[in-house]
């Protein structure tokens, strides 16, 4: 579905210099699968996801979309893609039907037609009851599902979504996100940009780690999660400047130690064991947890630091 | 899956992709024609009730030094719609231009469809012009009735003239809006552009009164020259070398400023 080679993208900055925001990545997308663009603010994710949307030309590299070239068959493209921007493009003075049934119609689809898909779409999102609502009247939650139910109104091949659940509440989210598993089982190939780990781990089946504009890591989240951390962390919290020198004291009881602001991170497969050994050590965190690696502590190895400042 | 696919290298004819966007400014209009009704309908007419009808009524001068026009309304009627033609085409690509690029975004929504920047500024600028026959065309209609028109057909030309004026304007204005950053520059447009020459572009006043240097600005700007065609047409009184002049300059600014329209936007939304 895509496919990318030393992919890449630059931009000048006002004061005439060149930015680089993707520095030569490589990436291949097959059908049906849910695939995730995990990283921080400007690591070079929704460049990536203008480029493959066709709508920024490539500035270096090779890249194609379903087979096609965005250079040059960007109209082709398009017409099969569904893209759910990070910023609501909505039209706030149209109704939510409306939305859909003009969206659809810049796809050339039949008048009846769009009509009954949007129908189905609004069945789909849980927005029956609102379809005459205005959108300026609907939540950020409902907003976002319309993004997407206006997304699928030409039944894409390869759904985009640009950070879906940011800024939604967490039942918002979850929503969301059981509506997005739903396409996802009907075999809709969806690519997904975010900087929530627990999103990523949710809902993608291969993913790769962005930072700074190169990919740092790739894999399925366990399989990242095995290869760049322990199955266990300590996360320790101590006296607000305690922390260097405590990390030097236990800094042998597990593979790695992570220094936070406000938290010691102990990597092990046994966490329990490692808040016993810092007790015997009599040191006396403040409070403590033992939990599962996630993707954030791939991210933090990878890259030093963490994903959502 | 999808209904309506595009072949690779294809993309759709401008038929196609102005065709497309129909329903959407249908719905703009739906939604829009009631205001636009008292901002491009009540307020010319009051100018022509104040200026031609009453301030008219204390100018008393020969046809010959008003163009051959008999009354002073019937002089400033034609240049007071060419200009009204001038202001609404300045005025539905200013903010509604700035608003589908920076506040509802609607350009870079349709741009992730089939629909290219070509597409979406045709479309943009049909509607102007639909906009403006019909606001120029009951401008017409009412004024008919004052007996301020010569001829049957001479108004019936004007009002394609009317429509050209204010699109060469709507054109300039459109790759003009999609190049700048905020809607600060519009004060530009309004103070130093719109109002001095709805002022001095013979719409009040034969631009003779304005000196040979004055007369000759105004003639360089294509106001006048929709002022002066519109009126030629409406008086009956055409000099067909000087209307070549003047529908020359006016298709010739709009087809400038509709290719400088389409440039603007294509670097304004490609990044």
């Amino acid at each position: 579905m895509i496919h990318a080679r030393d992919l890449r993208k630059s931009f000048s900055s006002k004061s005439g210099e060149i930015v680089e925001a993707v520095k030569g990545i490589d990436l291949d997308v097959r059908r049906g699968e849910a695939f995730g663009f995990l990283g921080p603010n400007g690591a070079g994710k929704s460049s990536t996801m203008r480029m493959i949307a066709a709508v920024s030309p490539v500035s270096g590299g090779e890249l194609r979309i379903l087979g096609m070239d965005p250079a040059t068959d960007g109209p082709a493209i398009r017409s099969r893609l569904g893209v759910c921007p990070q910023d609501d493009t909505l039209d706030v003075e149209l109704n939510v039907f409306d939305n859909l049934y003009i969206y659809g119609r810049y796809f050339g689809i039949p008048k009846a037609e769009v009509r009954e898909r949007a129908e189905e779409l609004l069945e789909f999102v849980q927005l029956t009851e609102k379809r005459a609502a205005k959108v300026e009247d609907l939540s950020g939650g409902m907003k976002r599902r319309l993004t997407i139910a206006r997304s699928l109104i030409n039944r894409p091949d390869l759904l985009l979504l640009d950070e879906p659940t940011t800024g939604l509440d967490p039942q918002a989210r979850h929503v969301l996100w059981d509506r997005l598993f739903r396409l996802k089982q009907q075999g809709v190939t969806l690519v997904i940009t975010t900087h929530y780990m627990d999103e990523a781990e949710q809902l993608c089946d291969r993913l790769v780690v962005m930072d700074r504009g190169v990919i740092a890591a790739e894999g399925s989240p366990l399989e990242l999660i095995r290869q760049h951390s322990t199955r266990e962390v300590a996360e320790l919290r101590f006296p607000v400047g305690d922390h260097d020198a405590t990390a030097e004291k236990i800094a042998d009881l597990g593979e790695r130690v992570e220094v936070l602001p406000d938290r010691i991170l102990v990597y092990s497969d046994d966490g329990e064991h490692v808040l016993a050994k810092v007790h015997e050590r009599g040191l006396d965190p403040i409070a403590t947890l033992v939990r599962r690696s996630t993707l954030e502590d791939v991210f933090l190895r990878l890259t030093g630091r963490t994903l959502v400042d | 899956m999808a209904v309506s696919t595009i072949a690779p290298g294809g993309r759709l004819t401008t038929t196609e992709g102005v065709a497309r966007l129909f329903d959407y400014w249908l719905t703009v209009y739906k939604r829009t024609w009631k205001g636009s009704i008292v901002s491009s309908f009540l307020s010319p007419l009051f100018y022509v009730l104040a200026m031609g009808v009453l301030l008219g009524g204390f100018v008393h001068v020969s046809p010959a030094r008003l163009d051959g026009a008999t009354s002073y309304l019937q002089f400033i009627v034609p240049g007071l719609i060419a200009a009204q033609a001038m202001t609404t085409g300045v005025g539905e690509t200013t903010y509604p231009v700035m608003g589908a690029i920076k506040w509802h975004k609607s350009f870079f929504a349709q741009l992730a469809t089939p629909l290219e920047v070509r597409d979406l500024t045709n479309a943009m600028l049909l509607f102007v012009m639909c906009r403006l026959a019909l606001t120029c065309g009951v401008y017409f209609l009412v004024m008919a009735p004052f007996g301020v028109f010569e001829s049957w057909w001479g108004p019936i030309l004007a009002w394609f003239v009317t429509i050209l004026t204010g699109m060469s304007f709507a054109t300039l204005t459109f790759a003009y809006s999609a190049h700048i950053k905020g809607p600060e520059s519009f004060g530009l447009i309004f103070r130093l552009g719109l109002i001095p020459l709805f002022l001095f572009s013979g719409a009040f006043f034969p631009i003779t009164n304005l000196g040979t240097f004055g007369e000759w600005v105004a003639r360089c700007t294509p106001l006048w020259h929709g002022v002066n065609l519109t009126r030629m047409l409406c008086l009956d009184n055409v000099v067909w070398s000087t209307a070549a002049i003047n529908l020359f300059i006016l298709v010739a600014v709009t087809v400038v400023g509709w290719w400088l329209a389409i440039r603007s936007l294509g670097a304004r939304v490609r990044s």
